[in-house]
């Protein structure tokens, strides 16, 4: 999912168009188009904007974004793309979102309304561009027209259309009438040169709101008459609910009503706090079902025996089979990874109203167009009969792509007869997730008599989550997404990735992760190559470069993190640097982290170095401020990301036994951006993935022993 | 029950073991304090009670009597609040922002006791709110830069 949906041959041209029937406004729509088939014949009839920039007659500048706002950035990133080609500031565009439709908002590079994959920037960069190129030129026409002047001798600038030769100038607002009726510029020219705004770090316009508590969250929407509902679902996963005895929740002051849903119980009370505490006064009884003996020991088990066997052929180069039998010495691993959870700092809270032939939701989503269709398909309602109106996100990192417990809250509200918020605890959070599944690689590497690889051979185990979430990125029985990044950014002269499909069993939810695909192999191919290196006698960082591109942007980028880092200077004893890179999201990254051990055997992560190369950056803060939140994602990870079954259940429940990197243990983190021209990549999940290699990496030299497995042993963590 | 909340007296109709959060967000609608864990883990809901910062999710609203109540909603009514907020936004700080109404409370309260902090007291401070962001450097960045911002007379205690 790093790279645009294989199903579609994206067009990233805008399809502009007046929206129809708007009075005293310039409302121009246009659309992200999914494929070009759609865009064609929207420009042929029925065209369906899925994006508006509006002017209003005060001059009011909005845009609605079909993005979610996470924490990546995502509203202002569009905003400067919009306010660069307007000539106004970002400050002075309002954003709405957009409700959930995945007709309408699909994204350009994914084909449905969905944020993730590290993709919105990359599918919104020309088309909010050439939006706002329009608008602009439809404003200069309309002076122009209004100044009886050739268009050629106005200007805008600063939210007003200039006449330089007769020193006038109006502002936008008094033109949207006229601009209205001009005809829309198609394919309209993008600035060239230098320009104002893109490039250059800007205060995002979605902070003021959160440093004094008015934004609004999913969890924040507030309706007249709403109750608040407090959620359990069976604590064995695909489990269902025999019976319960509602009379103790109803008992409390606040209280209003027990739903029972077949897999789950809800209370239903006045405010949050009694429908918690009428919920822990419920003592349900559960159907286990099948997974009543699941545990993690007997999933791994199922991975390790799947390493045994061969896999469908993901890729190949060159003969591999012939190389392998020639090399001098070989190398061989198997890999290890863990199930983890997301773990966002707002639980999932959602909030339903449900009427006869209708239903209004509120939600922070990454798919409200597939939430849209889901809930209406619980309720045997049309899609059109559902409203998702989508809202700020307080982290989302792969969660927010499943809707399911925006149905549970939908089939809550249908037994309510009021709008009903829906809040689950962290513990229902951390218990309900749609966890990153167990991963498994068995590697072996081919060596010449220098120690270079010659032949590489990746078996991968994992889930097929694509086969059900993205189908495009599912190829005769391949996931694209798993196997993706699977050898690295390595010029390597044979190979052979295989895959071996190992879902979960059903009850058990399994989706995407920050990250995805390429921190499951970043990881491995990392510590392979860094293993290497190191019986090879080489400086990995040496040892890399005489695998890459010459001339490769990944080069540029390896070349710069080692000058950075200071890789040269003297560290103390039981400290080392380790490295890790990674070309994926259209990005390409490089990590030195610093790692010091006490006498105890125990580590902790003082400094990262980092550099980047995400294209053009839209906002280079916004680009440092990804990569560090990725990173201390990421280390949260390699040092303490684990949940674990047992009898059928989650075993963790809250931070205190799935504990997360907390200030005093924050490495500080330098970022370099690279400069550069190419399009932008993505830079929400690179981090991420870079860092359980470089860390591990930094350990080996320190150790002299290679860890093969995630996360930490937890005798070697530092925690204070 | 009467709770004196950013300057006013406001009436909730609760059991008196109703965590203050609750009161604060559902009752009041005072949604800037943020739910994150339930269990003092996260300090997502960190408000200032009686001067002192305080996890709202296992405050018992009965416990709190006359003290009054400061959320982040009230946070600017202070010099120390508005520096920590300037800086927050030059430092630009916040990413989901989930997190930083709790991280602004903690750190108030840590200029409030402190004018100067080092490293230490910042990671002594600010280590039980928890940012899944990652926010962590520019915090101490910022909280460093509101301290340096503050006037001395205007400082503490
Ligand atoms: S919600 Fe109170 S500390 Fe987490
Ligand atoms: S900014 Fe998102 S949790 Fe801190």
């Amino acid at each position: 999912m790093n790279a645009p949906n294989p199903a579609f041959a994206p067009t990233r041209r805008a399809v502009l168009a007046i929206a129809a029937g708007v009075a005293g406004e310039l409302a121009l729509s246009f659309r992200l188009s999914g494929n070009t088939a759609m865009a064609q014949s929207a420009e042929a009839s029925s065209f369906r904007p899925n994006s508006v920039v509006r002017i209003d007659r005060d001059g009011t500048v909005t845009l609605v974004v079909p993005y979610a706002e996470m924490g990546q950035g995502s509203l202002m990133s569009v905003a400067m793309l919009v306010a660069e080609e307007l000539e106004i500031e970002p400050s002075a565009v309002k954003t709405e979102h957009a409700i959930g439709d995945n007709v309408l908002y699909a994204s350009p590079l994914l084909g449905e309304q969905i944020t993730g994959g590290s993709l919105s920037l990359r599918g919104a960069w020309k088309p909010m561009r050439q939006a706002g190129a329009a608008a602009r030129m439809m404003l200069v026409e309309a002076a122009a027209r209004g100044w009886s002047v050739p268009i050629s001798s106005c200007h805008a600038e600063a939210g007003h259309v200039l006449h330089p030769a007769s020193g006038r100038r109006v502002a936008y607002g008094t033109l949207v009438q006229v601009a209205s009726t001009v005809p829309v510029p198609q394919d309209p020219p993008l600035k060239t040169g230098t320009l104002r705004l893109i490039g250059k770090t800007l205060q995002r316009i979605d902070s003021p709101a959160k440093v004094n508590g008015s934004a609004i969250f999913g969890i924040d929407v507030r309706l007249p008459g709403m109750r608040y509902a407090s959620v359990m679902a069976c604590p064995v996963l695909g489990g269902t609910l025999r019976r319960v005895d509602q009379a103790p929740a109803l008992a409390i002051c606040g209280v209003r009503q027990v739903v029972e849903l077949p897999n789950a119980i809800a209370v239903v009370a006045d405010h949050t706090g009694a429908a918690r505490k009428g919920l822990a006064a419920l003592k349900p009884e559960w159907s286990d079902g099948a997974n009543a003996s699941l545990d993690t020991a007997g999933l791994v088990a199922t991975c390790d025996a799947a390493l045994g066997t061969q896999g469908l052929i993901a890729e190949t180069k060159g003969e591999p089979a012939r190389a392998m039998s020639a090399a001098k010495t070989t190398y061989e691993a198997d890999f290890r990874l863990p199930m983890l959870a997301h773990a966002a700092l707002e639980p999932l809270c959602c909030t339903a109203h449900v009427r006869p032939g209708s239903c209004e939701i509120w939600v922070g989503s990454q798919a409200p167009g597939r939430a849209r269709n889901e809930v209406a398909q619980a309720l045997g309602l049309p899609a059109e009969a559902v409203q998702v109106n989508n809202h700020l996100i307080g982290g989302g990192f792969g969660r927010r792509l499943q809707s399911e417990w925006i149905t549970q809250a939908a089939l809550i509200a249908r037994q309510v007869d009021a709008p009903v918020k829906v809040t689950w605890s962290r513990e229902e959070d951390m218990r309900q997730g749609s966890y990153r599944f167990h991963n498994h690689s068995r590697i072996k590497v081919g060596l010449d008599e220098r120690g270079m690889p010659v032949s590489w051979d990746h078996r991968i185990v994992g889930p097929a989550v694509m086969a059900w979430f993205l189908p495009g990125y599912f190829r005769n029985g391949i996931d694209l997404d798993v196997t993706g990044g699977a050898y690295g950014p390595y010029a390597l002269p044979n190979l052979s990735v295989d895959f071996v499909r190992n879902d979960p069993p059903s009850g058990l939810m399994v989706g995407n992760w920050r990250g995805v695909g390429d921190t499951r192999n970043g990881f491995i191919v990392e510590s392979v190559i860094d293993e290497l290196a190191h019986r090879a006698g080489r400086d990995p960082v040496d040892y890399r470069r005489a695998l890459l591109e010459p001339g490769s942007r990944m080069l540029a980028v390896l070349d710069r993190a080692a000058k950075e880092s200071g890789r040269d200077g003297a560290l103390p004893r039981n400290s080392a640097r380790g490295v890790a890179i990674l070309s994926a999201f259209g990005s390409h990254i490089a990590l030195v982290a610093q790692v010091d051990m006490n006498e105890q055997g125990r580590i902790r992560v003082p400094r990262m170095t980092c550099v980047v190369d995400c294209g053009r950056a839209v906002n280079p803060g916004i680009v440092r401020q990804q990569i560090e939140g990725g990173i201390i994602f990421g280390l949260s990870a390699a040092l303490y990301g684990k949940i674990t079954v047992r009898n059928g259940q989650v075993e963790q429940s809250n931070f205190h036994d799935y504990p997360v990197v907390r200030m005093n243990e924050a490495p500080a983190i330098e970022v370099v951006v690279m400069d550069s021209l190419e399009e932008p990549g993505g830079v929400g999940e690179p981090g991420t993935a870079v860092v359980a290699p470089a860390v591990l990496n930094a350990i080996r030299s320190i150790t002299g022993k290679r860890l093969l497995a995630l996360p930490l042993d937890p005798a070697m963590v530092q925690t204070s | 029950m009467l709770i004196q909340v950013n300057g006013s007296k406001r009436e909730a109709d609760v059991d008196p073991d109703t965590p203050l959060l609750w009161v604060l967000r559902d009752v009041f609608g005072l949604t800037g304090t943020k739910f994150g864990c339930g269990v003092a883990m996260c300090g997502a809901c960190t408000v200032h009670v009686g001067g002192q910062p305080r996890r709202a999710c296992v405050t018992p609203v009965g416990d709190i009597g006359e003290q009054p109540i400061l959320t982040i909603e009230a946070l600017d009514g202070s010099v120390t609040g508005q520096a920590l907020q300037k800086a927050w936004l030059a430092v630009d700080v916040v990413q989901c922002g989930y997190c930083q109404s709790g991280q602004l409370m903690q750190a108030a309260a840590l200029l409030e006791a402190k004018p100067n902090p080092d490293d230490a007291d910042i990671d002594a401070a600010m280590s039980g709110n928890i940012c899944r962001c990652g926010t962590y450097g520019r915090i101490r960045t910022a909280i460093k830069q509101a301290a340096a911002d503050l006037p001395l007379p205007a400082r503490a205690p």
